[in-house]
């Protein structure tokens, strides 16, 4: 018992990284500065959720129309999942790099280099999500005489809502967890504890990487909320 | 419009130029452009057959000039006979350090002024300046812990205030005391963990006195670009950069006055139990194949994998063969 506490209690444990979290720990390198601590774990956190919504916002303004609109009009298939899957491939670091050159470091870069990480599974996802939904409904609606934009938003979005959210998820948790590597490009997430080996220790990459993953855990959650109240009561009772 | 399309078009070249880079990089061009790495070296290597029962495995931390001296000590063991594994990525000293205690890797190259500071919790001001002195305290402390260090490399790597050219001239730059009343309205930029550092950044801040505008915390390969775009203001820098050699006219040095940057001499790290296994072949090929290793030739082979791409195992085989260590 006392050493399965013990090892629980060694650095780079998960006791180790909870005391880093709620106490300010000394470092070897930082001159006596105490590092860690409640007041540094909430800045960053909120840190990393601005850029995170920031990012996912602009993933959304972009890819969400684009996608709707090819899959209700049943065209560019090839451009929808071709860059879609073509996104996937674009290495996060090269880019940021690369838009050094353009608009420099910061909060603007990591936006535009987070968001082309989303931008691939809301745009597939939409797609994928409009157009393959049950026709009988679509042609219903257009023999009732509803506009195409109300066939789009009361009839296929609403059918499509767990694939477009299946995209949505999917792009929040990759823009979460690659908003660890701002702090290469000028701006603080919690990705500072993990990077700074040095600096923060073991317990502190440790409290990172845990931090991290509750907070993907946290809105992956709120998304499946979120879920639940735009689906409309007869699918919840169809699926239940 | 035009300018627009330009700059797409300019762009979409760079991405072609980035993607392509690894397998241009792997072709290189011929070895021999002129410039001189070789010091005066000793003479060649000589393999000894009993090494060849050693395995030993070379580490380095995981950026340029760490992998080209992994790569140097590694080539040249080789050279002398030794099996040789390398692990030339290890993210930072402590995991480095911490590979070395539980026998992952055989030793690395690891500068005696980090030792001393990240190891060891000494403060900058108590680092010996002399590179003799920094090595035996070093040593010393090492040998505590049931490990060793071979003697230290001529060339010594520090951080660095830097700025470009036009900056210092405009401020009046020389010294880094000269920031001294100009340095809150300049940011700065530097690696993630020079913030908070007293090799750095809290080191500027609490032995100068010195507040800035900001502190912009970047990659290390993405300095220099932030300096240039003018995104910072002033850069922390490494004196071996490649940069600092090949653009002598666009970038500077302030003078680090209070001497809150200790510089440090390469040190190989290793056990006393690895080098009793390897013999004196371990530490004799080590010490004389960095004999040629001085301030402009690490530069130089700096230059050659951060600007000109080449591989480090490239960069190294040419210093290995220009100072006539290998046939």
């Amino acid at each position: 018992m006392s050493g399965a506490l013990a090892t629980l209690l060694t650095p780079g444990s998960i006791g180790g990284a909870l005391e880093f979290m709620f106490e300010p720990q000394s470092s070897n390198v930082t001159g006596g500065k105490e590092v860690g601590g409640p007041s540094q774990v909430v800045e960053l956190t909120l840190n990393q959720l601005e850029l995170t919504f920031l990012a996912l916002g602009l993933a959304l303004l972009l890819a969400l129309p684009l996608g709707l609109y090819f899959g209700h009009r049943g065209v560019g298939e090839t451009l929808a999942v071709g860059l879609g899957n073509v996104g996937r491939a674009v290495p996060e670091l090269a880019l940021i790099a690369l838009m050094v050159a353009v608009i420099g470091v910061g909060v603007l870069n990591m936006t535009i280099a987070l968001a082309i990480l989303g931008i691939p599974p809301i745009l597939t996802n939409a797609f994928v999500g409009i157009h393959q939904i049950d026709r009988a409904p679509v042609d219903a609606a257009r023999g009732m005489g509803m506009s195409e934009a109300a066939i789009l938003f009361r009839v296929e979005m609403p059918l499509a809502v767990p694939t477009l959210m299946a995209g949505v998820r999917g792009a929040t948790i990759a823009i979460v967890a690659t908003a660890t590597i701002a702090p290469l490009a000028g701006v603080l997430t919690l990705g500072d504890f993990i990077i700074n080996r040095n600096v923060y220790g073991e317990n502190g990459l440790l409290a990172g990487g845990i931090l991290v993953a509750l907070l993907a855990l946290a809105l992956e959650f709120a998304l499946a909320g979120i879920q639940r109240l735009i689906t409309s009561k007869g699918l919840k009772l169809s699926t239940a | 419009m035009r300018t627009t399309t330009k700059r797409a078009r300019a762009s979409l070249a760079i991405l072609l130029a980035l993607f392509l880079a690894g397998g241009v990089a792997a072709c290189g061009s011929s070895d021999d452009d002129g410039t001189e790495t070789g010091g005066e070296g000793g003479g060649a290597i000589v393999s000894n057959p009993d090494n060849g029962k050693v395995t030993l495995t070379i580490g380095s931390k995981n950026f340029p000039e760490q992998e080209i001296l992994g790569e140097v000590y590694a080539q040249a063991l080789e050279a002398a006979g030794y099996k040789v594994k390398k692990a030339l990525n290890l993210g930072s000293e402590t995991v480095a350090l911490a590979a070395l205690k539980s026998n992952q890797i055989s030793g690395y190259p690891e500068y005696a002024s980090t030792a001393l500071t990240s190891f060891f919790g000494l403060e900058p001001e108590e680092v010996p300046a002399d590179a003799q002195g920094a090595y035996e305290k070093a040593k010393a402390e090492f040998e505590k812990e049931g490990m060793t260090a071979f003697p230290p490399t001529p060339f010594a790597s520090a951080n660095a205030v830097g700025t470009l050219k036009k900056t210092a001239e405009a401020e009046g730059l020389e010294t880094i005391s000269d920031l001294q009343g100009k340095s809150e309205n300049l940011s700065l930029d530097g690696s993630p963990e020079c913030r908070q550092r007293i090799d750095c950044l809290a080191g500027l801040e609490k032995y100068y006195g010195l507040k800035f505008k900001s502190f912009t915390p970047v990659d290390i390969g993405l300095r220099y670009t932030v300096l240039e775009k003018g995104q910072a203001d002033l850069s922390i820098l490494f004196t071996t950069d490649a940069q600092l050699s090949a653009e002598k006219d666009k970038f500077v040095i302030l003078e680090d006055d209070k001497h809150v940057f200790p510089a440090g001499n390469v040190i190989f790290v290793t056990k006393p139990s690895v080098a009793q296994k390897a013999g004196s072949d371990y530490e004799k090929t080590i010490v004389e194949v960095q004999k040629g290793l001085t301030l402009p030739v690490m530069q130089e082979l700096d230059a050659r994998v951060e600007l000109e791409k080449q591989s480090p195992a490239k960069a190294a085989a040419a210093y290995l063969k220009e100072a006539g260590y290998t046939g």
